[in-house]
């Protein structure tokens, strides 16, 4: 019942907040932060009866499983409620709600007209987010897939900047198509296993011994594939990231980037390696392909951009590479590092978003051109910017450089070249990281008047994100130990699937 | 005649004497209000009577009309939909000045159509039923007579739909000359022990042409968005739903009754006319900047779906198809109703509200209407926690579990295509409303029957959206009744 609960809370939490700008313009704010402090006592709740249940030994279910839930929904097509946690999913969940506090909070000013429909949409694309998280059912994935898409492109289209109308429709195009191809394979999934068996069921568990012939499983996780490669973004599917992001309100980026990406990545581990093992095996060197190809030309393009806000998308881009060469590494090494990675930069890339934004309420520009010079005016912004750009640029002792590492150790085991090519990444995220701090920050001043720099409010926020950041990377395996049972259940299992020795 | 066929013929009978009354009701004292509670009177009679008439079903009550659950179901679709927009036209036409208590009368026969239509099962009940739909509607589309668009209008869809009963009655023909009987059973056993191949399959063909016309499948489909655009808007709903939906159910009963499945090459033209539908309805619409006219390629694209679930009945057999085919009909139906109420309940004030500037910052003007037509036109363009979702997840269902990818991907591009469109108008509500619309649209308090009708409307959409077991569980058994 939790497990329903952290997603009804927000869901609640999202129409309370619309309905109570009717009665005072900041209450939805209120209202939001109320419904994420539920949410966030429920994942307490949740992690704190993790750390039992990681000491139990080999559970019936396989023992990577935290807490489960199944209610009979379309019994006609065999369609149930099923929602079930492990620890990639607590951490994720965790990750969710963190940065919903940070959107809230990082909105608290710039977003003065019409609080109660933003408020409504920031909490409905994150139950939405939640949802697909804990869905064990591939038509409810399917349906909480969709339903944080509706409200983030409200998010981008009402609140964004001048160019918001292309960037949400990119936006809503790309996403939505490609999820279309997975409903397809979905359905041929399902009915597939109807055929053989004659049980009508979308149910994970079940499916996940589903066999097929080679040629079907491969159109099948394409279908898949297309999905989840689009929204974490890989190359060449990138190209509505960059838009979006930039026209996003700051809330909006944080979602986006800190969260939203991971439903991709999180979907690759969760469906499409168990699912399709053999196909995914076969698929392997495509995919770290596009992962090198993406850590590398997204570096490059990070480099290229003028605009603060791209550099930082782009830059995601890079960062999310190593998260599908990591799942597409075969080993739990890895698949530990692809983790860390997912979470490490959903706090490093929010936080950069909320410096971008911070600069752009003050300036009304995001254009590196026209700043610079400004650490003598905002220290404290500057110095927040700078410890996030040196995070995301890889420095040992913060979360980035944990995540990658791994990453790059279990990629190592499987190809050289590979890896050898990815860990060029590692020398290109400092040429972008620090042009954007030498561009932005350092130089002479063009702004002349005075500018604010960050108050308490913004100040105990990134006081927050540091925080996080800093305990990625000392004490890591504190994260690891969540994901580590339900990393090596999928590593097993699709080891077995793939016929590996 | 036995008392229970008549019993079972009650829900038709009612519609038909309610007609009566409300015209000898106009004709002793001319009452709008009284007119309008009659008419809702006589539709809620007939929708009370369903339950006894299911008590007798299945009946062959005449040799033309078979009542079975089936045909109920859909008498209760058309009935349904025609008290939504009984409601809707109250305040459209209250302070309209010509007299407007007629249009319940037209609106009366028109259902009665639709609801012989549903039941029928023989060509000469077909052929009335359809006719009694048309002329109807002719009437109703050019009702406001003064006007140039609605006349142009009504006289188009006239000429056009007699070309098309006239492709009818020869279909009917030439499948009466070689075979020699009128009823889609006898057909059916007939044609399943001798082969009638050539001329039986030109009638069939011809009447896929006839029906084509109306259902605005392409390449019949040219008529749709003027016609669309020129009736008033709740006459547009009308005709948009409770004729598609009618007429869609007689179709079917036809193929699944008469054994059409068994021919192989109309599979091939009913594949043909999907796939073009689907297309050419999204891409047209692409074009559009007039509210009205992009729901008309919207539901040419939309027919086109619905054909797709009616072609794989031949692979999965007629009970997934017509559970399939029901759900996305009611689905677009609701949905429709939805869209073009909400363009009803702003054209009040006396234009139509048919261009996208009239829809300019209507979210923070009037969010509660403005919500409605987002809910309506996401359910169109079939995304989650809506109806239209479940009726595509229908459509894609059957597309792939009958393995006809042709058809399956021409969805999938037709519904990427189809979001632009909804979309645009989705963000045409949200820009802000600064200067440019007030203009446009007078700022008349929204009338509160349409309002109340259209929040009831949403409410169903959002309910079968979230919960459809247990009404697909109902279609489903349904389904099998259908042989």
């Amino acid at each position: 019942m939790t497990l329903f609960w952290l997603i009804t809370v927000l869901f609640v939490g999202g129409l309370l907040a619309w309905l109570a700008e009717r009665w005072q313009a900041a209450a939805p704010r209120w209202v939001a932060l109320a419904a994420l402090a539920l949410a966030a006592g429920l994942a307490i709740l949740l992690l704190s009866g993790a750390d039992a249940m990681t000491a139990w030994p080999a559970s019936p279910a396989g023992g990577a499983w935290l807490s489960e839930l199944e209610w009979p929904w379309i019994p006609r097509f065999g369609i149930s409620f099923h929602l079930a946690l492990d620890g990639i999913s607590l951490l994720l969940i965790a990750l969710t709600v963190f940065l919903g506090f940070m959107a809230v909070a990082c909105s608290w000013t710039e977003i003065t007209q019409r609080s109660g429909f933003f408020h409504f949409n920031l909490l409905w694309t994150l139950a939405g987010v939640l949802g697909v998280f804990l869905a064990m059912d591939l038509f409810l994935f399917f349906f909480f897939w969709e339903v944080m898409l509706i409200p983030m492109y409200f998010l981008i289209s009402i609140w964004g900047h001048e160019k918001r109308a292309y960037a949400a429709m990119k936006f809503f195009l790309f996403t939505q198509i490609s999820g279309l191809l997975m409903l397809l394979s979905i359905l041929a999934l399902a009915f597939i296993h109807r055929q053989s068996t004659g049980v009508y069921t979308f149910d994970y568990f079940t499916l996940l011994g589903s066999r097929l012939d080679p040629g079907t499983a491969d159109w099948l996780m394409l279908g898949f594939l297309a999905a989840f490669l689009v929204k974490l973004p890989s190359v060449p599917f990138h190209t509505w990231l960059p838009d979006a992001h930039t026209q996003a309100p700051t809330g909006g980026s944080v979602i986006l980037a800190g969260i939203l990406l991971k439903t991709g990545a999180y979907g690759l581990i969760r469906f499409v390696v168990p699912l399709f093992p053999d196909a995914a095996h076969r698929f392997t060197p495509v995919a770290m392909t596009l992962g090198v190809l993406s850590i590398l030309y997204g570096a490059k393009l990070a480099f290229a951009q003028s605009d603060l806000k791209r550099l930082i998308a782009y830059s995601s881009v890079s960062h999310m590479g190593f998260v599908l060469l990591g799942v597409f590494a075969w080993n739990a090494l890895a698949l530990q590092g692809a983790v860390m990675t997912m979470l490490a930069h959903g706090v490093s890339s929010a936080a950069l978003f909320m410096v971008a934004g911070a600069l752009q309420e003050r300036l009304h520009t995001r254009e590196m051109g026209r700043l610079g010079g400004l650490w003598p005016k905002i220290p404290r912004i500057a110095v927040v910017a700078l410890f996030f750009f040196i995070a995301t640029l890889g420095m040992p002792g913060l979360g980035n450089f944990i995540g990658e590492f791994l990453v790059l150790l279990g990629a190592f085991k499987v190809s050289v070249a590979m890896t050898s090519l990815a860990a060029l990444g590692l020398i290109a995220a400092p040429i972008y990281a620090l042009i954007a701090i030498q561009r932005t920050f350092y130089g002479s001043a063009r702004a002349t008047r005075p500018i604010a720099d960050f108050g308490v409010r913004e100040m105990a926020m990134m006081a927050f994100m540091i925080a996080a950041m800093v305990w990625m990377g000392i004490y890591p395996q504190s994260m690891l130990e969540v994901a580590s049972p339900a990393v090596e259940k999928l590593n097993r299992t699709a080891a077995v699937g793939a016929m590996l020795p | 005649m036995t008392a229970d066929a008549l019993i079972a013929l009650l829900p038709i009978m009612v519609v038909a004497g309610a007609a009566i009354v409300v015209m000898l009701a106009i004709a002793v004292r001319r009452n709008y209000r009284l007119t309008v509670i009659l008419t809702l009177l006589g539709l809620v009679t007939a929708l009370a009577t369903l339950p006894l008439a299911a008590e007798r079903a299945p009946l062959a009550a005449t040799e033309l009309m078979r009542i079975d659950r089936y045909a109920l179901f859909f008498i209760g679709l058309v009935l349904a939909t025609g008290v939504a927009v009984t409601l809707l036209c109250y305040d459209y036409f209250a302070k309209r000045e010509e007299q407007k208590e007629e249009i319940y009368i037209l609106l009366l026969t028109t259902l009665l159509g639709g609801a012989v239509l549903a039941a029928s099962s023989h060509f000469a009940s077909f052929f009335l039923g359809l006719e009694t739909l048309s002329v109807s509607l002719f009437a109703m589309i050019a009702y406001p007579i003064k006007e140039r668009l609605p006349l142009e209008a009504g006289i188009k869809y006239m000429t056009l739909s007699g070309a098309a009963s006239a492709f009818l009655l020869f279909g009917m023909a030439l499948i009466y000359a070689e075979v020699g009987v009128l009823s889609f059973a006898e057909l059916g056993r007939l044609s399943a022990t001798a082969d009638f191949q050539p001329s039986v399959l030109i009638g069939i063909v011809m009447i896929i042409v006839g029906l084509g016309f109306k259902l605005s499948l392409v390449p019949f489909h040219l008529w749709t968005p003027d016609v669309y655009q020129g009736a008033p808007a709740p006459v547009t709903a009308l005709l948009s739903t409770v004729s598609k939906s009618a007429i869609f159910a007689l179709l079917l009963r036809y193929f699944v009754v008469s054994g059409s499945y068994s021919y192989e090459s109309l599979s091939a033209v009913l594949t043909f006319i999907a796939v073009a539908s689907i297309l050419v309805g999204n891409l047209l619409a692409l074009l559009q900047d007039n509210v009205k006219r992009i729901l008309a390629y919207s539901s040419i694209a939309h027919l086109g779906y619905v054909v797709v679930a009616l072609i794989t009945g031949r692979v999965l057999g007629s009970a997934f198809a017509v559970e399939a085919v029901a759900f996305y009909l009611v689905a677009y139906v609701v949905s429709t109703l939805g869209a073009f109420g909400v363009v009803a309940v702003l054209s009040v004030g006396g234009d139509e509200a048919e261009t996208l500037a009239a829809y300019q910052g209507l979210f923070w003007r009037n969010p509660g209407l403005a919500s409605i037509f987002t809910a309506s036109l996401l359910s169109l363009a079939g995304i989650p926690l809506t109806v239209g979702f479940v009726g595509k997840f229908y459509v894609f269902s059957s597309g792939v579990n009958a393995d006809l990818w042709l058809l399956v991907w021409t969805v999938v591009i037709g519904s990427g295509v189809g979001l632009y469109y909804y979309l645009r108008i989705v963000l045409a509500m949200m820009k802000s409303a600064d200067g440019v619309a007030t203009a446009a649209v007078p700022a008349a308090p929204a009338p509160l029957v349409g309002c109340l009708t259209l929040t009831v409307l949403v409410a169903l959409l959002l309910w079968l959206g979230v919960y459809p077991g247990a009404f697909m569980e109902m279609l489903q058994s349904l389904s099998k009744t259908l042989s």
